[in-house]
C-alpha cells in the first residue's frame, strides 16, 4: 500500500502538468507582447534620438527634388520640387533630404516607402559611398516584389543624386545588419551607383526606360558601369563590395 | 491534516510553477527553431546526394526525362528551361488580402508554363514541386549545373496595374576579368546579361501583345535571385496579388505560358551553348 502522502504528490504533480499545459499558450503570447513592446519602444527610442532633423535656420531655402511616385499609376517616379533649408554638408543634408522622402508626399498613395521605416544612420565614406541605416519597417512593411521594391530603392537613390552630389554609391542596411534582399527579391548585397545621367533627362522620362533606349543616350563623362541609369549593384572597393553568400 | 498536506504540497507546486513554464517555453523555443531546416536535410538512412548542385534538381526532374545526368546524348543547343516558382515554405511572397499568396500563383503557373514549354520540345527543370523554400543560391545551383540552359523565376507582384507582366534582367554586373575562365559565383550572371536582355525582350514582346499596359521590352533591375545564375536568366512579374478574384490571375495563366514558351523558342536559334556547364557563352 502506498503511503497517503505519495498520492498527494503524485496528484499534485499531475495538477501542475494540467495547469503548466493551461498556462503555456497565455504565458508565451505574454512573452511575445513583452518582446514586441520592447522592441517598439527601442525603435521608439531611436527615433526620439534621430528624428530632430538639426533644422539650422542659417542653412539656406533650396529647391530640393524628392522622388516619389508618379501619379500616372505605372509604377514610375516623378520628381517634386519643395524648399527646404538645407546643411551645405553632405551627411545632415542627405539625412533632411531622406527624412522628408520618408516622411511621404501629401497625397499617401504616391509614397515610395513604408509610413513606418526610419533612417538610423547615415555615413559618407571619403570615397563616395554612402551608407544608409534604415529601421525593419523598411523590409517588413514595404510590399513584396521586384516593381514595388525596386521603386522604393529607386526614389532613394535618386533622391539622393539630385541633391546630395558628394554620393556616387550608396549601401543600404537594414537595423544595421547587411540584409541579402529588401523583402525577398531586390539585391541589397552590393551598393546601388547614385550618381548617373538620369537626373539631366527629362522628367517626363520614365525611370524604368526600356533596356533598348539606353544606347540612344549620349555617353558624356559617367563611366561606364554607371551608364545605364539604373540601379546597378555597383562592387566599389572596401569589404561592402563582398556580398555576403549563404553557405 | 489531510486537506494540509494537499496545500502544502499544492503551494510547493504552485512555486514551482513558473520554472516549469519557463522550461517549457524555453523548450518549445528550441524546438521550434531549427525545425524548418530540419525539413531541407535528407531523411536519415538515405545516402547524401553525391553531387550538391543536383541535390536540388532531383526533386524537380522527379518523373519525367529532363536530367542531364541521365546519360542520353545531349544535343547542341538551348535544351533545358529551369523555371523557378519563387518563394515557397515559410515564406509566402507577396499576400493580397483575399489571401492570395504569391508562393501559391506561381507554382500553378510554373505548371502551366512548365505544359507550353514541353510543347515546344524544351525539357523542363522545376526548382521546387512543392511547398518548399530552396534558398537563392540553391535555385541558381539547379541552373548552374545544367548545359543550355535558360532560367525563369516567376513572381507576382503586390502593387502594378493589375492584368498586366512585366518581365526583368539583372542590372548591369561588374564584367568578370578573371584570367582562370572560371565565373565567380557572386555575379555569374555578368557574362550572361547581353543575352538575357535579348531573350527577355522576346518575352516581353510576345507578353505586351497579349496583356495591355504591359511595357514593350525588358526592364533592369538588381534581382537577388538572377545575379548567381549563370545562364540567359530573366524574372517574369505578374501584376497582382491585390485582385479581388484569384481567378483573374489563373485566367492570365494560359497567355504567360504562351508567351514564355514562344519566347524561349525564338531565342533558342541566338544562344550558343557553351561546352560545360555554366561555362561562358
Amino acid at each position: 500500500m502506498t503511503p497517503r502522502w505519495k498520492v498527494f504528490v503524485i496528484a499534485g504533480l499531475a495538477m501542475a502538468v494540467l495547469a503548466a499545459a493551461i498556462y503555456f499558450p497565455i504565458l508565451r503570447r505574454r512573452v511575445r507582447r513583452a518582446a514586441r513592446l520592447q522592441q517598439q519602444s527601442e525603435v521608439q527610442a531611436r527615433r526620439e534620438l534621430i528624428q530632430p532633423v538639426a533644422v539650422n535656420p542659417a542653412d539656406p531655402r533650396v529647391k530640393t527634388s524628392l522622388f516619389w511616385a508618379s501619379d500616372a499609376g505605372d509604377s514610375t517616379l516623378a520628381p517634386v520640387t519643395v524648399e527646404l533649408p538645407l546643411s551645405r554638408d553632405p551627411v545632415p543634408r542627405s539625412k533632411q533630404v531622406l527624412n522628408t522622402l520618408l516622411a511621404g508626399p501629401v497625397d499617401a498613395e504616391l509614397r515610395t516607402l513604408p509610413p513606418d521605416a526610419v533612417l538610423l544612420g547615415f555615413y559618407l565614406l571619403p570615397d563616395g559611398t554612402a551608407i544608409a541605416d534604415f529601421s525593419e519597417a523598411l523590409a517588413t512593411s514595404i510590399p513584396s516584389g521586384i516593381v514595388s521594391e525596386q521603386l522604393a530603392v529607386d526614389s532613394i537613390t535618386r533622391t539622393l543624386e539630385a541633391n546630395v552630389p558628394q554620393v556616387q554609391r550608396l549601401k543600404i542596411l537594414i537595423h544595421g545588419q547587411e540584409a541579402e534582399t529588401l523583402a525577398g527579391h531586390l539585391d541589397l548585397t552590393g551598393a546601388f551607383a547614385v550618381r548617373s545621367r538620369q537626373a539631366q533627362l527629362p522628367a517626363s522620362q520614365p525611370l524604368t526606360a526600356p533596356s533598348s533606349e539606353k544606347p540612344a543616350v549620349p555617353t558624356s563623362d559617367k563611366p561606364p558601369a554607371s551608364a545605364t541609369g539604373k540601379l546597378t549593384p555597383d562592387k566599389g572597393p572596401g569589404k561592402l563590395s563582398q556580398p555576403e553568400r549563404k553557405s | 491534516m489531510l486537506l494540509d498536506v494537499g496545500n502544502i504540497v499544492r503551494i510547493r507546486l504552485l512555486s514551482l510553477f513558473g520554472t516549469l513554464s519557463v522550461v517549457f517555453t524555453g523548450a518549445a523555443m528550441v524546438v521550434s527553431s531549427p525545425a524548418p531546416s530540419q525539413t531541407q536535410q535528407p531523411a536519415p538512412g538515405t545516402p547524401p546526394p553525391a553531387n550538391p548542385p543536383a541535390a536540388s534538381p532531383q526533386g524537380g526532374m522527379a518523373g519525367s526525362a529532363a536530367s542531364p545526368f541521365s546519360g542520353q546524348p545531349q544535343q547542341g543547343g538551348l535544351n533545358i528551361v529551369v523555371l523557378d516558382p519563387a518563394h515557397g515554405g515559410t515564406d509566402p511572397g507577396a499576400r493580397g488580402t483575399g489571401g492570395i499568396r504569391e508562393s501559391d500563383i506561381v507554382l500553378d503557373f510554373a505548371m502551366q508554363v512548365r505544359r507550353a514549354l514541353e510543347l515546344q520540345g524544351f525539357q523542363v527543370v522545376q526548382t521546387r514541386q512543392g511547398n518548399e523554400d530552396p534558398s537563392f543560391d540553391d535555385r541558381s545551383a539547379t541552373a548552374n549545373a545544367q548545359r543550355g540552359a535558360v532560367f525563369i523565376t516567376l513572381h507576382v507582384s503586390s502593387t502594378g496595374l493589375p492584368g498586366t507582366v512585366r518581365v526583368y534582367v539583372n542590372s548591369d554586373l561588374p564584367p568578370v576579368t578573371n584570367a582562370n575562365g572560371l565565373i565567380p559565383w557572386d555575379r555569374a550572371q555578368a557574362p550572361f546579361l547581353g543575352l538575357s536582355r535579348k531573350f527577355g525582350d522576346l518575352v516581353q514582346g510576345l507578353l505586351a501583345q497579349r496583356f495591355k499596359g504591359s511595357p514593350d521590352t525588358s526592364q533592369t533591375a538588381s534581382v537577388r535571385q538572377l545575379r548567381t545564375t549563370a545562364a540567359p536568366a530573366i524574372a517574369v512579374e505578374i501584376s497582382s496579388v491585390t485582385v479581388d478574384d484569384r481567378a483573374q490571375l489563373d485566367r492570365m495563366a494560359p497567355g504567360v505560358a504562351d508567351a514564355i514558351a514562344r519566347g524561349t523558342a525564338a531565342f533558342k536559334p541566338t544562344y550558343i551553348v557553351p561546352n560545360v556547364p555554366g561555362g561562358l557563352p
